[in-house]
This record gives C-alpha cells, sequence and structure tokens, in this order.
C-alpha cells in the first residue's frame, strides 16, 4: 500500500465524492435499493478500492487477490460504483442495477458478476464465509487478506457470533472485517431494536483485536488497516462509525432512509448538495 | 430373480446377511477422498464419531475443522471454502444440516455455486429411541427443490462408500444421505453405480408393479419382490439411489414395461422419492401409484424395526401397496 499524501487524500475524497452521485443516480434509475448505507460506507469503500486491496480489477479471478466480502449484501449500490469506477465492468453498466437480465442483481450475486467474491443479501452469513477463504488462505499458504464488511443489524444474528467465535478459535489474522456501525436498521435504531452495546467489549472477550475509527476519515481508515494487517495472532474488527446517508443532509441519520431509493426531485436536491460538497473539496485541495 | 448384472451380494436374501450402517461407508468413502484430493476438507458441528468423520479427522487434523454445535456456520464457512479451491464435507444429523442451517445452504452454497458437499446422517426413524425430534423425514424434499443441488440416498455401506466418493468428483453442491442403523450390506463392490443412473436390482418374468426405492429400505422391497414371486406376483425392483437429477429415462421404461408402480423411501411421502417418481410420470407416462413412506406424520421412539413396521414401510407394507396398485391398474 502507498503512502496516503496530500495529493492521494484529494484524490479519494473526490473519488468518494463521486461515487455517492453516481449511488444517487443509479438508485433512482433502479428505482428500488437502500440509499442510507451505500452513503455511509463510500469512504470506506473508496478506501478500500482505490488504495488498500491489492486486486487487479481486469483479472477478477486471480488467486492472490485480496477479497472482500460484503456480508450485508443491501448496501450493493456502493460496492456496484466502487467496482466500476475502479475498472470491474463499464461505468454505463450501473443503469441496469436491479433490471432484468443484468449481472447487477439486488444482491450481490456471484456467479453473475466477476469481481463480487460472495452472494449475499440474507443476513449473517458474510463472516462465516470469510471464515472459510480465510482458512482455505492459510491451508493453501497465500498471502491474501480477506475484508469482511458488515452491518451493525447483523449482530443480532446468532450465525454471526457463530463466526466470531470461530475466527476467534481459529487465530484467523488474515481476515479483517470492517462494521458499519451507523446505529440503523429497518425498524429504527439499533439500541431499540435490540441493544447491541458494548460491542468492542463483546469482540474482544470472544479473543479480537478491536480498532474504533471515523469511518469518513481515511488516515484513520488507512491506520487501522494498517494496524490490522500487522496483527498475528488474532482477527481484526474495525468498528467504524458512520453517518447513514453521509454527504445528503436530509437523508443523514434518518432510519427512514435505510430501505428506500430517491424520488426524482429528492435526487436532484440530493445531487446538488453533492455538488456543491464536490466544489469545496477541489477548492480546499487546490 | 435377482438382476444377475448388479452382482448383488450372494447372501442378499438370507436373514444372516452382514449388517452395517450406511453411515460407516461416509466415513470410508471420506478417508479415500482425502487421499486421492488435497482439496478435501471435512468440517463437523460436534457429531465427529457418529457422522464417522472421526477417520478422516485422524488421518487429516490439518484438514479438518471442529465446528461445535453451530449449523448455520458449518454451511456457511464451508460455503467460503468451496468457492476457494476447496472441497468441503459437512457432517451432522440431517435434522440440524439440512434442517436447521436451509437457508444458509440455499443462498451460500447451492445459489453461490460453491462446490460443499452436505452430508446428512441419522435421516428416517431408524434412528430409533431418540425420537421424532433426530428423525429426519423431509430433507429430500427440502434438499430436492433446490436449484443446482444433487441429491444421493444410498441403499447400504457400500453404495454410501461409492457416493461419497463420486460426490467428491462431481463439481457443485450434493447432498447426501445416511442412516443410523445397521442394515443389510446388499451390494457389493462390483455392484453397478453411476450418480443419476437408476439400477434394476430384481425382475420377474412379465413383471407387473415396479417398485422403485432409495435407501436402506431397498432390501425390503427386495424381501418383498421374492416373497411376491412366490405367490405369483411378478414385480421389478429398482434402486433409485439418485434422486435429483432423477432417471427419468429409466423409471419410464421401467414402468412402461409394468403399468404400475409403488415407491419406498424412509421419508416424508410428499416431496422425496415418491413425488420425483411422480413428477417424471405424470409429464411422460401417468400410471397407478401407491407411495411406501411417513404418511404425514412424525416418528416417535422405539426400536427401528417397530418404526418401521408401526410407520407401514416394512415387507408387509410393501406387499400390500403392491397388491392395492395392481387391483387399481386392472380396473
Amino acid at each position: 500500500m502507498e503512502a496516503l499524501h496530500d495529493k492521494k487524500l484529494a484524490f479519494l475524497e473526490e473519488m468518494a465524492n463521486k461515487i455517492r452521485q453516481d449511488i444517487i443516480e443509479t438508485l433512482v434509475e433502479a428505482g428500488s435499493g437502500h440509499s442510507a448505507g451505500p452513503l455511509g460506507m463510500a469512504d470506506i469503500f473508496t478506501a478500500l478500492y482505490f488504495h488498500i486491496l491489492n486486486h487487479n480489477p481486469k483479472k477478477p479471478d486471480w488467486p492472490d487477490r485480496d477479497r472482500v466480502i460484503l456480508s450485508n449484501g443491501h448496501i450493493c449500490p456502493v460496492l456496484y460504483v466502487a467496482m466500476a469506477h475502479a475498472g470491474y465492468f463499464p461505468v454505463e453498466e450501473l443503469k441496469t442495477l436491479r433490471k432484468l437480465n443484468s449481472r447487477l442483481q439486488g444482491h450481490p450475486h456471484r456467479t453473475a458478476l466477476p469481481g463480487a467474491e460472495t452472494t449475499s443479501g440474507p443476513l449473517g452469513s458474510g463472516l462465516s464465509q470469510s471464515c472459510g477463504i480465510a482458512l482455505a488462505a492459510r491451508l493453501d499458504k497465500k498471502k491474501y487478506q480477506t475484508y469482511c464488511l458488515m452491518s451493525d443489524g447483523e449482530h443480532d444474528a446468532g450465525n454471526t457470533w457463530e463466526a466470531v467465535m470461530f475466527a476467534g478459535k481459529n487465530r484467523l489474522s488474515n481476515i479483517t472485517a470492517i462494521l458499519d456501525r451507523n446505529n440503523i436498521q429497518i425498524d429504527g435504531f439499533t439500541e431499540n431494536i435490540m441493544p447491541l452495546e458494548p460491542l468492542r467489549d463483546k469482540y474482544e472477550s470472544f479473543n479480537w483485536h478491536v480498532i474504533e475509527v471515523n469511518g469518513h476519515n481515511f488516515e484513520q481508515i488507512v491506520s487501522a488497516v494498517n494496524e490490522a494487517k500487522a496483527i498475528y495472532e488474532k482477527p481484526t474488527m474495525i468498528i467504524a462509525h458512520t453517518i447513514p446517508g453521509k454527504g445528503v443532509s436530509f437523508m443523514e441519520n434518518d432510519f427512514l432512509w435505510h430501505g428506500k431509493p430517491p424520488t426524482k426531485e429528492e435526487a436532484l436536491a440530493a445531487m446538488k448538495e453533492l455538488r456543491t460538497l464536490e466544489g469545496r473539496i477541489k477548492s480546499e485541495h487546490e | 430373480m435377482l438382476n444377475p448384472k448388479a452382482k448383488l451380494n450372494p447372501k442378499v436374501l438370507e436373514s444372516d446377511i452382514e449388517q452395517k450402517p450406511t453411515r460407516d461407508g461416509y466415513g470410508q468413502g471420506l478417508v479415500i477422498a482425502g487421499e486421492a484430493d488435497p482439496n478435501v476438507v471435512v468440517l463437523c458441528a460436534d457429531l465427529t464419531e457418529s457422522t464417522r468423520s472421526e477417520g478422516f479427522a485422524k488421518k487429516f487434523p490439518e484438514r479438518f475443522f471442529e465446528m461445535g454445535v453451530a449449523e448455520q456456520n458449518l454451511a456457511t464457512v464451508a460455503a467460503g471454502l468451496g468457492i476457494s479451491g476447496k472441497i468441503p464435507f459437512i457432517s451432522s444429523y440431517a435434522v440440524f444440516s439440512p434442517g436447521r442451517n436451509w437457508e444458509q445452504i440455499r443462498t451460500t452454497i447451492a445459489y453461490n455455486d460453491s462446490n460443499v458437499k452436505v452430508a446428512g446422517a441419522h435421516a428416517g426413524v431408524s434412528v430409533g429411541p431418540d425420537g421424532a425430534t433426530h428423525q429426519a423425514i423431509e430433507d429430500i424434499a427440502t434438499m430436492r427443490v433446490m436449484a443446482n443441488m444433487k441429491v444421493f440416498v444410498p441403499c447400504d455401506m457400500i453404495e454410501a462408500r461409492k457416493a461419497t466418493i463420486a460426490a467428491a468428483k462431481i463439481w457443485g453442491p450434493v447432498y447426501l444421505r445416511f442412516a443410523r442403523e445397521k442394515t443389510p450390506v446388499f451390494t457389493s463392490e462390483a455392484t453397478p453405480f453411476e450418480p443419476g443412473r437408476a439400477e434394476i436390482f430384481w425382475e420377474s418374468e412379465k413383471p407387473e408393479v415396479a417398485i422403485i426405492g432409495c435407501g436402506p429400505l431397498v432390501h425390503n422391497a427386495l424381501l418383498a419382490a421374492k416373497e411376491l414371486e412366490a405367490e405369483g406376483i411378478s414385480t421389478m425392483v429398482l434402486n433409485n439411489h439418485t434422486i435429483k437429477p432423477i432417471d427419468e429415462k429409466r423409471i419410464i421404461e421401467a414402468v412402461k414395461k409394468c403399468g404400475a408402480v409403488v415407491t419406498v423411501e424412509e421419508h416424508q411421502i410428499a416431496g422425496g422419492l415418491g413425488g420425483a417418481v411422480a413428477e417424471a410420470l405424470a409429464k411422460n407416462y401417468p400410471a397407478p401409484m401407491e407411495f411406501i413412506g411417513m404418511q404425514d406424520t412424525f416418528g416417535e421412539s422405539g426400536t427401528p424395526n417397530e418404526l418401521i413396521e408401526k410407520y407401514g414401510m416394512g415387507v408387509k407394507s410393501i406387499k400390500e401397496a403392491v397388491k392395492k396398485v395392481l387391483k387399481r391398474k386392472e380396473k
């Protein structure tokens, strides 16, 4: 991984803004899908696909590539937009999201889209699959890292904790999990639906290394991933505190935006905000 | 008479025939598959001895993973291994896997097209005294309806070994069904086993009813066929070890020849072997049909033989079904 110098930082901020704009346009075109999660995770996906990952978008089946496992498949618009901009498939294809015969299924499907590592959507099974992929790496003496992107809501599921125990037991240090701690799920705030705190203590008691970051700060995200790579005796959980709907003021922190797309009018308003932000990022770095 | 081409154990119809559980064949097959391919790995959910995963675990400890009582994780960790070049076999009782983890198998193994082999042990009421909670009688149906999934139900220990070895070589998701109780080892090493191909084990002259079975109950079907022949009723017995893809060609051939059919399985009569055969016949060659199996009820505690008799899957019940279907045919 190269150093995160100012020029790269400016590039990442601009790319994340571009990805947010394309998420809005893609969702409006699709007419259904989730808004808050993809916007909230845009910075982390930008950091992964444009700075952290050891990958080759032109060779999605390269055996030594780092793996990105999206456990909460419903935020796939951010995965698709990041992958398209990274060069996995044409940006133009984003318009086909959720439409008949598209490779961009409503929830990611491994055999439909090269570069989508697993099929996901039903919550709570991504970390387990990451464990299997990490075990295979260990058996084959491969160096690749497995990054598992998880939601906080899916920590209600027993399957998630089965995997947490298993990764701890087997010291799967080649797994770095990144938790989108945005505090919302479909029915409301996570701590009202099914309290998850103290999450950090829970993971530590299951023999994980835990780092907490601001999920919108590239320096913190990159530094946490570097720290995770240096931990050899445990898997690492990066709890990324994020703002759902980040970048669009009327979507931020509102759980009602979890599972719906913007209307055309709302999208226009959102795009206006994001373009203003784009101008600000550019002028700041000039 | 017995079909000589099936090369069955010469003691097939004798009472002192050797008895071994089909799960033993799974255990042996795992070791052979593991020797043949270093990518074979085994995962087990706290039932290593009784699912017969033990032999593999001892021989290849670095390729064996103890998952604890966590069948959802069992399936999904295997899914990750199976999309990373490994050939995982997951072992538990069928009520738990594929029972408790059905959705995980559906999404992360079948739809995900991961190369995982699901092995359900202790299937059927012949589990015995443990009772209905531990007797899987829905698993053929729930696995058969999944796209991308193949389903094998071996009839004895030797066929179970062959099916396990075959599953390791077939690319893609497979469900293998095994039983707890010792049952007659009535095939031989030379008995043909080809995935997707039903084999004729018995054929009397001018057969009037085709008995199509799967699993250890095929032995009861053979005993019934012998007694029926003595009573002047000619039958054919097909060992249909592959429920999916079902061997439509040989099933239709058999039913065209006989004109009536009885299916025999230690499973609910809805959705299992009987369902698969009925679907094949309804599309191609409808014929009078009777179903031997669990009649929309749960099992209970008891000895395996008591349960097989009480729930109508014994030799007597098979004979009665044959006679009943013959009457329907004559009408």
